[in-house]
């Protein structure tokens, strides 16, 4: 059985993000870029998949700029078997990644596809959901356990109020949550080996996906600045400035 | 302009975020139509048409939309929604998973999460754990949102007295089920509408530790959440978790203890009115962000506060 583990680029969740002083955009030069963390938890789980003999073979896919290679080959050297690079300068718009994706899903036919519930630079969490559609999938979101009974896939997800378990058909999309595993880190010897995986890469116009623009984004601020408060010396004064000042108790 | 908004609710009652993502609806302009996909869900239905604001409420009662599984709601949703100029959603765990769908059968992009209407097809959303504000502009022929409910203020639930329409539609892909759910418990206020939060992180040290917590809260009518130091623990249970990956809040109060206020834990609260943090390390983040500050042990601090509210 084969599992599609889809990847993103991102901003390494330790940098504080500046907007650029034209309010274009947020400042990416010289940034330090990672593998996305939910998609971490993403292949860590797809190689956990393979350790229980469930999957036989860990493919994992970005859609991106030549840059994401790097990513790719962190993927490898985590334990994935081969990497597919579907190459683009475009700005990825959700739908439009989810129509690459999908075609590249048409290509490979795994029988599970893993994203992480969200990048952490957009924030859209919505491409896992797209690709689920495209194909005419069930999904799950949110993941906090996956397994395998019966030919189906029976996912534990993290909603609102609690926990709900859903079981899937396959080929199912399933989505990971922060608590499905803790992902390793790739050690020397393995990211020497990554080196030797296979690495395809595609241009992404040759897919043959129908892509558009879809939205445009005029500008970026930082937020609003708090203003600064003040350090209480004690709990009576702190009760004070709440009922007296603030007024909210 | 018509606008479906969908509504949030578990067959028996409305969730609040409904409210807000009404009064999102009502900020672009046009008529507000709801729509209530579910399973014996008529008090929703007869409570979505008291919405004020609402024209209409469409009712699609079907065992397919019992447990709001996506791939059954999703075909509805775009089905419906073709007529619509805008179909909203509040960014809760069902609108988020059922959204996307939508907009992919439709072939539009999806707007996630906005916190305000600048006009009709133009809107403001938080990227980057809230560390920057985008103004994005949709071309997309029905605009499909999510709505963050701390972003508006709800509408008055009471004062509309929409025609409840019956949708004959089902639609059931048969491709997922609904095995069951576990839903936590609690007599407190829904952490997400709640005017005062208390929030435990790492510092409470174990879940036992939380009783103060919750004592505190009972005292104040708050709701209890956590930093995902404190559920990644084990000391509370994962719904409880304030943050980028976890709820948004936004309450009158916001009472961090023992909470360092990492990047990821402030994209969920900082939007609190008047935030309060209780630490003994006068050096954690939490303090750049907090209008009163109070450098104690919790443990003494905590009984103490519980005894003077």
């Amino acid at each position: 059985m084969k599992v599609l583990v889809a990847v993103k680029r991102a901003i390494d969740p330790n940098v504080k993000v500046r907007v650029k002083a034209d309010g274009s955009d947020v400042e990416l030069n010289g940034v330090k870029m990672a593998l996305n963390p939910f998609c971490e938890i993403a292949v860590e789980e797809a190689i956990r998949l393979k350790e229980k003999g469930l999957a036989s073979e860990v493919v994992v896919v970005s859609v991106g700029t030549s840059a994401a290679q790097e990513q790719l080959r962190t993927a490898l050297a985590l334990g994935a078997d081969r990497a597919v690079l579907v190459e683009t300068n475009a700005l990825l718009e959700p739908l439009n990644v989810a129509k690459y994706l999908s075609k590249v899903i048409d290509q490979e036919k795994p029988q599970l596809i893993l994203f992480g519930k969200q990048a952490i630079d957009q924030e859209n969490n919505q491409v896992g959901q797209m690709v689920a559609q495209l194909i005419g999938s069930g999904q799950a979101t949110y993941a906090s356990a996956i397994n395998h009974v019966d030919w189906q896939w029976v996912v534990e997800r993290e909603v609102d109020g609690g926990s709900q378990v859903v079981a899937l058909a396959m080929p199912a999309v399933v989505t990971c949550d922060l608590r499905l595993n803790q992902p390793r880190y790739a050690s020397l010897p393995n990211i020497m080996k990554a080196k030797k995986k296979p690495l395809e890469i595609i241009a992404a116009d040759t897919l043959g996906a129908s892509v558009k623009e879809h939205a445009r984004l005029l500008g970026v601020v930082p937020p609003a600045v708090r203003k600064a408060g003040i350090n209480v010396g004690s709990v009576a004064e702190l009760v004070d400035k709440l009922k007296n000042v603030a007024g909210v108790i | 302009m018509t606008i479906l908004v969908i509504a949030e609710h578990d067959n028996k009652v409305l969730a609040p975020a409904t409210l807000n993502t009404v009064a999102a609806a009502a900020k672009i302009g046009g008529d507000v139509h709801v729509l209530v996909a579910g399973q014996g869900a008529s008090a929703v239905a007869e409570a979505a048409a008291k919405i004020a604001g609402v024209a209409k409420v469409l009712s699609a009662d079907n065992a397919a939309y019992a447990h709001q599984l996506p791939e059954n709601i999703a075909p509805l949703v775009a089905e419906l929604g073709k007529g619509y100029s805008h179909i909203l959603a509040a960014a809760t765990s069902n609108g988020k998973n059922i959204l996307p769908r939508v907009a992919a059968a439709l072939d539009v992009d999806q707007i996630s999460e906005i916190i305000s209407v600048e006009s009709a097809d133009t809107f403001k959303r938080p990227i980057y754990a809230g560390n920057a504000i985008a103004t994005v502009q949709s071309n997309a022929a029905v605009k499909v949102i999510t709505v963050r409910a701390t972003g508006f203020d709800p509408v008055a639930a009471e004062g509309g007295s929409a025609a409840i329409e019956a949708v004959g539609a089902a639609h059931d892909a048969g491709i997922s089920s609904f095995v069951n759910e576990e839903l936590a418990k609690s007599d407190r206020p829904e952490l997400t509408a709640a005017k005062i939060v208390v929030s435990g992180g790492r510092g409470m040290q174990n879940g036992d530790n939380f009783k103060h917590l919750y004592a505190l809260a009972d005292k104040l009518g708050a709701a209890v959440g956590a930093s995902r130091a404190a559920v990644d623990a084990g000391f509370v249970p994962n719904d409880m978790q304030v943050g980028q990956t976890g709820k948004i809040v936004a309450p009158q109060l916001y009472i961090a203890v023992g909470i360092s206020g990492a990047i990821q834990h402030l994209a969920g609260m900082k939007d609190s009115k008047v935030i309060v943090a209780i630490n003994k390390d006068e050096e954690a983040p939490i303090f750049q962000v907090a209008d009163y500050g109070l450098v104690a042990d919790l443990f003494e601090a905590i009984p103490e506060l519980e005894k003077l509210v």
